[in-house]
């Protein structure tokens, strides 16, 4: 079947070759290793999770079908209604807080004096620590008898962070900007060096100043890379766990039981992975739907912006 | 030419390295002095005697252990990715196929899959395949959940080879396998190195699959000693920061020597 298309589209440009020209294209075969191992690991799990979410399974045995027990219970839930709450509070949260701040960084890191590039490298570690890692730190950082909040009261209070909903939502949102604005800085980086330099000269010409340029030229012309930004800050944020587990458990009480660590106490926790996993698919469900949007936004299926999206 | 002085981001970008710069600063002083002396000092006090303790002990912990399986895990991983990757990459774009093409798609909404999202099943088919406590059980669908992002990086960077180059080898008669090696390899040795630092940074710090698909001390990764130590240590601060540097050395290394590749493959390599 290759073949026979590759030979079509050659003859299309150059009349004069023959078949032995079309070999040159790679077949479905050069794909097939990937994608087998991508099918086996990523999708059969996938379509799994929604079979399990019909079952009732405590993790040792086979399990058994229960209809639609779990998904009927899960919505009768008062722990798992708050928690989809809280997964969408903590990621506008989120989005609210690290959209001006990568934006800023983004458009000034674009510029070109060595000490930009120096600051933007230093930026950057917080994206390559494991999230285990950041969370462990700002643990320890915060820990009210031996952290920060001991020694600044005046700003803490009594300064157990980790003790009210406010706090450890603030903490939440707090950890989770230093991790990830180096990334949406980057984003925009790339975005704001894509401006065509043209249109600055139109405007220094016409006489607008630095505020009024960022205003209407820099923001509009960064609209691509700020939807694909807050969308993947909307998935990534939705999915946030490791962070949750380590700094928070979860409290104080069920105050910060987001869905993916629901998810986690349901089905690794109460060995009860039927609802677990009808938790997951709930999740993955909200994340296909912005998946879709992400891709007709971006443009990845036109491949017009390759990676500016990761 | 671009004569825009952004003074408020200019600012912000000083505030902004006081954020990063101030919590990487206590943690490494942190690790270097003694418990006693840390709780003297604070978080934000000067050190007074520097001290090399902190790390030994983690070292003698089990940490030496951790770290020997999060090496085997990573090595793993890219050696997977960059098997897998090239191949698959070079497919996609330059073959006509619709199958070809259907896989791509696969790929592209994988990018949207959560880990979190499988993981119940995946300890299903983990445990059913004997592999649960397995570090080989950790390393397959780690990898697996690498391949959409670094599919994409390689075949934009792939994209980018130029139509002459294929026409040119095609006229010399060229296999698919001749021009893989002699002309697409050696090309794209940018999004090569790419994907291979990303891949591996994806297994380094790899957490949840390890934490559910594993159970014992010989299996335990570093992410996971350094839950443990947390949850069983808490109040040696320095002796549990120093484990987190320890977590880190590799990385910064890495970081180091391979900024470039990570963050242009970041910022997109073929979207210029």
């Amino acid at each position: 079947m290759t073949t026979t298309l590759a030979t079509g589209a050659v003859t299309q440009r150059r009349p004069a070759s023959r078949a032995g020209t079309a070999v040159t294209r790679p077949g479905f075969a050069w794909a097939l290793p990937a994608t087998v191992f991508f099918v086996l690991f990523a999708i059969v799990p996938l379509v799994l999770v929604a079979v399990l979410s019909f079952t009732r399974w405590n993790g040792l045995g086979s399990p058994e079908f229960a209809g639609l027990d779990n998904w009927s219970r899960l919505f009768d839930d008062p722990v798992m209604v708050k928690s989809l709450w809280l997964s969408l509070l903590l990621t506008l949260l989120g989005v609210a807080v690290q959209t001006p701040i990568s934006i800023l960084l983004g458009v000034w890191a674009a510029g070109n004096q060595r000490n930009r590039a120096v600051l933007s490298a230093i930026y950057f570690v917080p994206l390559l620590l494991s999230a285990t890692a950041v969370s462990v730190l700002w643990r320890a950082l915060l820990d009210p008898n031996f952290g920060i909040p001991a020694e600044a009261e005046w700003l803490f209070g009594d300064g157990n962070l980790f003790g009210t909903q406010t706090g450890a939502i603030g903490v939440l949102v707090l950890v989770g900007a230093w991790q990830f604005t180096p990334f949406h800085t980057l984003i925009y980086q790339g975005a704001a060096r894509a401006v065509p330099q043209v249109l600055y000269q139109a405007a220094a010409i016409d006489g607008a100043g630095t505020v009024r340029q960022f205003f209407h030229i820099t923001l509009p012309q960064l609209r691509n890379a700020i939807i694909t930004s807050v969308i993947l800050m909307v998935v990534g944020g939705l999915t946030t766990f490791d962070t949750v587990l380590i700094l928070t458990q979860g409290g104080p009480g069920t105050d910060t039981t987001i869905s993916a660590y629901y998810m986690y106490q349901k089905a690794f926790k109460g060995f009860d992975f039927g609802t677990g996993s009808a938790v997951a698919l709930l999740l993955v469900l909200v994340a296909a739907v912005i998946s879709l949007v992400v891709v007709r936004l971006s443009g990845y299926d036109r491949m017009r912006s390759t990676t500016e999206g990761l | 030419m671009r004569r825009r002085p952004n003074v408020l981001a200019g600012f912000g970008s000083l505030v902004w390295l006081f954020v990063v710069g101030l919590p990487l600063y206590t943690l490494l002083a942190a690790t270097l002095q003694s418990r006693a002396d840390y709780a003297a000092n604070g978080p934000l006090g000067l050190p007074t005697h520097l001290t090399l303790q902190n790390y030994l002990d983690d070292l003698d912990g089990g940490f030496g252990q951790y770290f020997l399986n999060t090496v085997i895990v990573t090595v793993s991983v890219v050696a997977i990715v960059l098997l897998v990757v090239p191949p698959l990459s070079y497919a996609i774009v330059r073959s006509r196929g619709r199958t070809t093409n259907l896989a791509f798609r696969l790929f592209l909404l994988g990018l949207a899959i959560p880990a979190q999202a499988v993981i119940v099943p995946m300890f299903y088919v983990i445990s059913k395949a004997g592999l649960y406590d397995n570090l080989i059980g950790v390393i397959l669908p780690t990898a697996a959940f690498s391949l959409p992002v670094c599919a994409l990086v390689l075949t934009g960077v792939m994209r980018d080879i130029t139509p002459e180059l294929y026409e040119a080898m095609a006229m010399d008669g060229a296999a698919p396998w001749r021009v893989f090696l002699q002309l697409v390899l050696p090309l794209s040795k940018g999004g090569l190195s790419t994907i291979t630092v990303f891949s591996a940074l994806q297994a380094w710090n790899g957490f949840l699959f390890p934490l559910v698909l594993t159970q014992s001390d010989e299996t335990k990764v570093i992410t996971l000693g350094l839950y443990d130590f947390q949850t069983q240590y808490g109040i040696n601060v320095p002796g549990l920061l120093a484990a987190v540097v320890l977590s880190m050395i590799p990385i910064l290394l890495v970081y180091l020597f391979a900024r470039r590749a990570l963050v242009q493959g970041l910022m997109g390599v073929g979207g210029k």
